[in-house]
């Protein structure tokens, strides 16, 4: 179980100190919970801090009851978090399988770093081997990132925006890759996204605006309220 | 031929050979011949007024490869040898060359190279040479390796140079000269620590029509180590010419590029791209989210960027 507690996170701009995350608290133990909101509402921040990768100005994480708030980003791996980013990095040199490896953290065969790309959809063959450079494109990068998170199998996968990027064949198998994940980790997938398909699928959706937890709910709740979009729009215009 | 330990070791570093090699080879150790086989289309011959030795290889000779490593043992040795590759018309070859040092002593060991290729008409070459030094003791190793190469008509050269540490200090100077339609392609690849200097110049000359040549050079530069990369494509006829040095730099390190592209006909097209930089900041996130401390990122990154 993954425990927000109270998170507040600044950052300084040119224009003096920005107020990116307001006092969020969240608990994370479900099967998969679904972040969404709109563009810059601290949605990817958040998933960062988790990860890490950004120290929270205020508030505390607990994994399982243990404080890891100061752990590092190796710690963290370690503890059981895993994180697919929205842009995943190139690598001049390092290999689709090299990454595969790394993420699985044991010397891998081929047979079995190919089983993790057939899972997302890629013709592992013809992948395997090659560079996690330039040369892939945006929607390739996407699902190698996908099949690292398999290959990590950790308590906590957290994805951002996972669905950008791919086309509607892998669509339909990407919901399925979470669940067959879920099934076979039975850890929980945190998943950060604008896609209905996506939600419909969570079993708590929680809305961010502007920094701040709007909702918190399970999809017949929330869903609702979503498809009336100026449900938050009017709110941000509240807030203006 | 005897070799001890040391020079078997070296000689695999550099050649990645465990044994005497099959095929023609020339083995030189501490400035003494101390090998050689030659083939039915491959001859060695010594040359007489310096030190050195001819490589004649025959028109027509496919599929076959030959080694020609330099071993130094000896500290304070310093060592010059010239070596001339002749390859005939429609050749297909492979050229092993490389110079391992060790240097347990307190002197200055040092070789310098200089080898020439005259590569016949539609001939295929792939170069591969391998600098690698060691020791234990305060002797510096120093090489500076100078090639030369003649492309003819149709002739094509693929030249591999790796660096990875143990060389204190290297100035690498390239020409090329290009006939008609040939093509050379040039990878390099330089790890430098400690206060080692490299520095590699290239100047290849797009003489003939439809000529091209690819320069790619990737290094890393960590510590104190200085590098210095220079390039000079000119393009004197209708050709293409592409440069790319690509540098990671870390610590106290310093690393220079100096590209240069000449046109000196309209029909020449000619690009440099250069980048150094610091490994990013994102690639050592994304690593250590998959469990690798900061320091196992980094060499994950180095290590693939050389490889
Ligand atoms: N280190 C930082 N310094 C300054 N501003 C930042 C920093 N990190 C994030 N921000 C700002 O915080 C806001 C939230 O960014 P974030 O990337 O978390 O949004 P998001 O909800 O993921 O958006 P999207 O849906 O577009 O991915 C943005 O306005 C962004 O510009
Ligand atoms: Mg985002």
């Amino acid at each position: 179980m993954l425990e927000l507690q109270h998170i507040s996170f600044e950052a300084e701009t040119d224009d003096g100190v920005h107020k990116i995350l307001r006092d969020v608290s969240l608990t994370i133990d479900e099967r998969m919970v679904v972040i969404t909101g709109p563009n810059g509402s601290g949605k990817s921040t958040l998933a960062k801090i988790i990860a890490g990768i950004e120290t929270p100005t205020e508030g505390t994480i607990l994994l399982d009851g243990e404080n890891i708030t100061h752990l590092s980003i190796t710690e963290r791996a370690h503890k059981g978090i895993s994180f697919a980013f929205q842009q995943p990095v190139r690598f001049k040199g390092i290999t689709v399988f090299d990454l595969i490896s790394i993420a699985s953290g044991k010397k891998l065969t081929v047979s079995e770093a190919c089983n993790y790309l057939s899972e997302v959809g890629l013709c592992a063959r013809d992948y395997v081997n090659r560079e996690v450079n330039g040369s892939l494109s945006g929607g390739e990068l996407k699902r190698i990132e996908i099949a690292t998170m398999l290959a990590r199998g950790t308590k906590i996968s957290i994805f951002d925006e996972p669905e950008a990027g791919i086309d509607l064949w892998s669509f339909n198998n990407l919901i399925k890759v979470f669940e067959q994940m879920y099934a076979t980790i039975h850890g929980s997938i945190l998943i950060i996204s604008h896609q209905e398909r996506i939600l419909e699928n969570a079993d708590k959706i929680v809305v961010l605006a502007d920094g701040e937890i709007r909702a918190v709910g399970d999809k017949d709740e929330i869903m609702p309220e979503l498809m009336n979009a100026s449900g938050i729009c009017s709110r941000l215009v509240d807030r203006v | 031929m005897a070799m001890d330990l040391i020079q078997k070791r070296l000689l695999r570093e550099v050649a990645d050979l465990h044994d005497v090699p099959a095929g023609a080879y020339n083995i030189r150790a501490d400035g003494q011949l101390a090998g050689r086989n030659t083939t039915a289309n491959i001859d060695i011959v010594t040359k007489t007024d310096k030190p050195g030795i001819d490589i004649i290889v025959k028109p027509g000779t496919k599929n076959e490869s030959m080694h020609i490593p330099v071993i130094i043992e000896k500290s304070g040795l310093q060592d010059l040898v010239y070596n001339d590759f002749f390859i005939g018309e429609d050749c297909d070859v492979t050229i092993v060359a490389g110079c391992g040092i060790n240097n347990c002593g307190t002197q200055e060991s040092r070789h310098d190279g200089v080898h020439s290729f005259f590569v016949g008409k539609n001939s295929r070459v792939r170069y591969i040479e391998k600098h690698y030094g060691e020791g234990d003791g305060r002797g510096t190793n120093v090489m500076n390796p100078t090639t030369i190469v003649e492309l003819g008509e149709g002739g094509y050269m693929e030249m591999e140079t790796t660096q990875i540490k143990g060389i204190d200090s290297t100035i690498r100077n390239t020409t090329a000269k290009l006939a008609d339609g040939a093509q050379l392609i040039i990878k390099e690849k330089i790890m430098t620590h400690g206060t080692q200097y490299a520095e590699t110049n290239f100047t290849v000359d797009l003489d003939g029509e439809d000529s091209s040549t690819n320069v790619i050079s990737r290094s890393v530069a960590r510590e104190d180590s200085r590098q210095m990369f220079n390039s000079n494509i000119r393009g004197n006829n209708r050709c293409a010419g592409h440069s790319e040095c690509d540098a990671i730099i870390m610590d106290n390190a310093s690393v220079g590029a100096r590209p240069e592209i000449t046109a000196n006909s309209v029909e020449a097209s000619l690009i440099h791209e250069a980048a150094i930089g610091k490994i990013a900041g994102d690639q050592l996130v994304k690593l250590m989210t998959l469990g690798l401390t900061e320091k196992e990122a980094e060499e994950q990154i180095v290590n693939g960027f050389l490889k």
